[in-house]
Parts: C-alpha cells; sequence; structure tokens
C-alpha cells in the first residue's frame, strides 16, 4: 500500500539471551523480525506471522510470547530469551533434552517454538496457571497428557511429532519436579 | 504494513489527546498488529495504554469484581479469587485462543477485537463492516461460521471473544473514560447489533478508553462450553456460559448466554425466563433452548448452529443441574 510513505524509526534497548542490544528499529518491525534480521538469532522460525502456528514462539519477561505479533518498538526494555538461550553453560536445558530423547521433531521447523513454548508452559503450570481442560479450577491442576496437549495447542507441527512432542513435556515436567523434591 | 509513530500513553487524558490528534490505542497488539499487517487497519499512529494503571483486579467485600483493562487473559483467568467466584469467567478466557496469545492479550483489547469474518479480514473484498456501503459478501458467500441471530441485511458477523460471553452472563458492565468524563456500561448496552451501520461493534465515542470492567458477586454454580472446529485453540462455532441456582429441584436462578450466534454475545433472556420457578428435568431445558431459538434466522449454510446452540444449552444446564 503505502510504500512511498517513509519509515518511522525509534531506539529501544532490548537484552537477548543475556546480552544487551541498543537498536535502531522500524517501528513496523516485529519482535522476530528484529531477532532474525538485525540480531541474526534465526532460530526463531516464522511460520505464519499472524499467531497461529507458535513458530515463533520466545519468552519476553520470562513468560512465552509470539513474537511475531510483539512490536519490537513496544518493548523498548524488554527481557528475551530464544531457543538460543534455552542452554545453559553448554548443557542443553531439561526440556530440549527429553525433545531428542522422545523424538520431538521431524523436520525441526517447529521446533524451536515448542522448545521455548514448553519451557514457558512448565513455569504457568508450576505457579498453579489452570487450563481449558482443568476440571475444577479451584485446584492446581495436574500436568497430565490432556493438560499437556491442551496447554500446547498455540504451536502446532506440520510434520505432527505430536507423540513425541507431549512424550518429552511430560518427562521434562517430571524431571522438574524430581529436581525440586 | 503502513508507517506509523508509536507512543506511550502516560495517563488516561494523555491517551484520550492523542487519540483525539488521530492515534489509535494500542494493548497488546494482538488483533491491531495482525490487522494493520493485513491492511484492515492503517493507523498512522498507535498510542500504547498497556502502561497506564490498569493492570489489577479488585476483589469488594460483596465478591464483585473490579478488573482493569490492562491486565492480561492469563492473569484474569489464573487469579484466584476469579477462578473461585466466577469460574465461568477464568473458563471462558481459558477457552480463547493460545497459552501465548492470552500472555499478551488485555482485557480491553479482548473486549474490542475484531470479528473474524473472513471478507473483513481480506482488505481487497467489499464489507460493509471494513468499508461501509460496499456491500457484504458474506450473505452469498461463505458464511458457515456467522450469525444465525439479530442480524442484517448489512451484516451477518459474529462477536469472537468468549471473554465477552461470560461478561454477558454475569452482569458486567464497563468502565469508560470519554471526553466528557467517566462512564460506566452496562455489557448488553455496551455491544450492537449491526442494523444498518455495521462498521460500529460497540456503543462507544472515538476516543473512548475502556479502563476497567466490573463484575457484581456471583453466587452460584457456573460454567463456559465451547463448541469449535479442533479441540484447542479454534474461534467458536457456538459457545455457552451459564449461571444456575437450583433449590429443591426448582431453578431459582439463571443467567445464560450464547457466544458465536450474533454480533454480539447473545444473552438468552428467553430461556431464562422459560427456566426460573420450573423443574430441572431435560424437558424444560429443551423448552428454554427453543423459546431462546425461535428467533434464529440461520443463513444457507449455518442452520447446523442452531441445532448445535440447542444441545449445547440443554447439555450445559444438565451438567450444571446434577451437580447441585
Ligand atoms: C490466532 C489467534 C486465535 C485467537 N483465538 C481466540 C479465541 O478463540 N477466542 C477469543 O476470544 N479470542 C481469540 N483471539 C483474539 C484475542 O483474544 C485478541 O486478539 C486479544 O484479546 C486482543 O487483545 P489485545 O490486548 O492484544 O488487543 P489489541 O490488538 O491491542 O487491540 C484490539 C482493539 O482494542 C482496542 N483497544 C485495546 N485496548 C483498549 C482500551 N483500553 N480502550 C479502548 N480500546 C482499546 C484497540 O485499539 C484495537 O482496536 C485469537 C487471536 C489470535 C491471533
Ligand atoms: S458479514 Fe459483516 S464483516 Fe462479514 S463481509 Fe458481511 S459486512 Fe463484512
Ligand atoms: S509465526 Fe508467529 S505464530 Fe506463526
Ligand atoms: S517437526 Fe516439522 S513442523 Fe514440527
Amino acid at each position: 500500500m503505502d510504500s512511498e510513505a517513509t519509515p518511522v524509526k525509534a531506539e529501544i534497548t532490548l537484552r537477548v539471551n543475556g546480552a544487551e542490544h541498543r537498536l535502531d528499529v522500524d517501528t513496523r518491525a516485529s519482535l522476530l523480525d528484529v531477532l532474525r534480521e538485525d540480531l541474526g538469532l534465526t532460530g526463531s522460525k516464522k511460520g505464519c506471522d499472524h499467531g497461529q502456528c507458535g513458530a515463533c514462539t520466545i519468552l519476553v519477561g520470562g513468560r512465552r510470547v509470539n513474537a511475531c505479533l510483539a512490536l519490537a518498538v513496544a518493548h523498548d526494555g524488554a527481557e528475551i530469551v530464544t531457543v538460543e538461550g534455552l542452554a545453559e553453560d553448554g548443557r542443553l536445558s531439561p526440556v530440549q533434552e527429553a525433545f531428542i530423547e522422545h523424538d520431538g521433531f521431524q523436520c525441526g521447523y517447529c521446533t524451536p517454538g515448542q522448545l521455548c513454548s514448553a519451557t514457558g508452559m512448565l513455569d504457568e503450570a508450576e505457579r498453579g496457571w489452570p487450563s481449558a481442560a482443568s476440571e475444577d479450577l479451584r485446584v492446581d491442576p495436574v500436568l497430565d497428557d490432556d493438560e499437556i496437549r491442551e496447554r500446547m495447542s498455540g504451536n502446532l507441527c506440520r510434520c505432527g511429532a505430536y507423540m513425541g512432542i507431549v512424550a518429552a513435556v511430560r518427562e521434562a515436567a517430571a524431571r522438574r519436579e524430581a529436581a525440586e523434591a | 504494513m503502513r508507517p506509523f509513530a508509536y507512543e506511550r500513553a502516560t495517563s488516561a487524558e494523555d491517551a484520550l489527546r492523542r487519540h483525539a490528534e488521530g492515534a489509535a490505542y494500542l494493548g497488546g497488539g494482538t488483533n491491531l498488529v495482525d490487522l494493520m499487517r493485513l491492511g484492515v487497519e492503517l493507523p498512522s499512529r498507535l498510542v500504547d495504554v498497556t502502561h497506564l494503571p490498569y493492570d489489577q483486579i479488585q476483589l469488594d467485600p460483596n465478591g464483585g469484581l473490579l478488573i482493569g483493562a490492562a491486565v492480561s487473559n492469563s492473569d484474569l483467568a489464573a487469579d484466584r479469587t476469579v477462578r473461585e467466584g466466577h469460574p465461568v469467567l477464568a473458563q471462558a478466557v481459558l477457552a480463547g485462543a493460545s497459552g501465548q496469545i492470552r500472555n499478551v492479550a488485555t482485557v480491553g483489547g479482548n473486549l474490542l477485537q475484531r470479528t473474524r469474518c473472513s471478507y473483513f479480514q481480506d482488505a481487497a473484498k467489499p464489507c460493509n463492516k471494513r468499508n461501509p456501503g460496499s456491500g457484504c459478501p458474506a450473505i452469498e458467500g461463505e458464511h458457515h461460521n456467522l450469525a444465525i441471530l439479530g442480524h442484517s441485511e448489512a451484516c451477518v458477523a459474529t462477536h469472537p471473544s468468549d471473554m465477552a460471553v461470560a461478561l454477558a452472563a454475569l452482569d458486567a458492565s464497563v468502565h469508560v473514560r470519554g471526553h466528557a468524563g467517566e462512564r460506566v456500561v452496562p455489557i448488553e448496552d455496551f455491544y450492537r447489533l449491526p442494523g444498518d451501520a455495521p462498521e460500529r461493534d460497540t456503543t462507544l465515542e472515538p476516543g473512548d478508553l475502556v479502563t476497567a470492567v466490573e463484575v457484581p458477586p456471583l453466587g452460584m454454580p457456573s460454567r463456559y462450553r465451547k463448541v469449535r472446529e479442533r479441540a484447542s485453540f479454534a474461534f467458536a462455532l457456538v459457545s455457552i456460559a451459564v449461571a444456575l441456582r437450583v433449590d429443591g429441584g426448582v431453578v431459582r436462578d439463571v443467567r445464560l448466554a450464547l457466544g458465536g450466534v450474533a454480533h454480539k454475545p447473545w444473552r438468552a433472556r428467553r430461556a431464562e425466563e422459560a427456566l426460573r420457578g420450573n423443574p430441572v428435568t431435560e424437558e424444560f431445558f429443551l423448552r428454554a433452548a427453543e423459546a431462546e431459538l425461535e428467533a434464529a434466522e440461520p443463513l444457507r449454510d449455518n442452520a447446523y448452529k442452531v441445532t448445535l446452540a440447542r444441545n449445547l444449552i440443554v447439555r450445559t444446564l444438565a451438567e450444571l443441574g446434577e451437580g447441585t
């Protein structure tokens, strides 16, 4: 449409995987575009650019969000973790390890989003957040397979690796619980 | 996407002033940014209202709630007092979108999200809602997921929000800050039927800022049910919010609203009337459903919604009735 119109620029700061970046962004840029194009972090994928597939899922302030619908300019000062930042000191995170063990992927395109989503989701469950699969909202939900499927429904997998994904998330949840016990 | 300036509102007055100068309000952006990308919305200025101090849920001593417009959908659904006192509201919010989207979506933005009618979202097509006077291709075209109640020759779209359906059943009202000051609008007067002005989803005036949603105490069992084309992460074909108080096998109080059937959340007053004072039996549930759906005017491809709505009313009342 208005391709002639001059872009509007804004200066923002993002903390991505622990490193601070000062950036001059087009106000139209999504966090996804800034991560991929400006910072070269191409782990986060663009599947639909409409919030419908989850391939772009990242953690912002510890919460999982779709980077494709997030305007970068609205996130000045945000603390971001992408799939590149899940591993610590060269060690894969428990969620990443569980995806490998349980074949939680085939082509791998949806995987970065699945990993970030599962990481954020496990935190939500730990805080006692309910889901549409929770029968009684007064009690803290137990993460059974129905709960996992419902909570991960914002992440589509065209390869249909769902069996492995559910198994991986179940395992990561169990490990987390064991680590805390 | 058309270039735009981005600003953060520092107060309600500041937001209103910037809006008067041509800026559009930005909540979490999960609907607005999408519509801008599709070329449906073309604002040249955005004013971010998520940093205004409307991020709290307050519980009053009677059990009523005041929910700030900037509260995220996730935080609303996770709130213990909401889950305890108004489970239908938490369930409705949880039935919408995905975990990622709910983390970002605000209460104000959820109320004011636009229809998912496919013609509305396609800037190349005519659509009375997007471009008044251009026509409504949905009436002859793709409308299997559109309205069966209260539609007009100008528009047959449905309102997409799940949360708003629960709020309709809960007799909620919306706190609005406008150029003439503050006012409180009952949810039934907040949304409107399309009539000959489908470009207006609500009765809000230009610049009106939603600051909070007020929900009176409920004090009876409630539930939200949603039927969709897949088990999760899809908009409603038909949904229902019900609250039911039973005493001695008789309906003492009931609130019922339907989603996915009309241009606004559909408060089913006729069904409520048919239920009140009558026995909690399937026969009366069916009579109530039929009393409400008598007015239905399905389109060529969505008569199934009448059956779906009827069955959903009967089943959800039965489920709630059993527990009492
Ligand atoms: C893939 C997908 C699936 C979805 N599925 C569902 C579903 O199943 N059920 C459902 O209910 N919803 C669903 N949604 C919609 C989602 O709930 C909305 O996008 C979200 O609630 C909008 O909130 P927001 O804060 O992001 O609003 P924004 O996108 O920021 O704003 C939406 C509108 O509200 C206006 N606005 C925002 N805040 C205010 C305010 N305080 N005062 C006045 N105006 C304001 C904006 O100007 C804009 O017009 C889905 C969305 C996506 C992308
Ligand atoms: S139903 Fe309403 S929104 Fe859809 S094309 Fe017709 S006028 Fe537009
Ligand atoms: S690319 Fe963001 S949800 Fe599909
Ligand atoms: S592994 Fe291929 S899309 Fe999920």
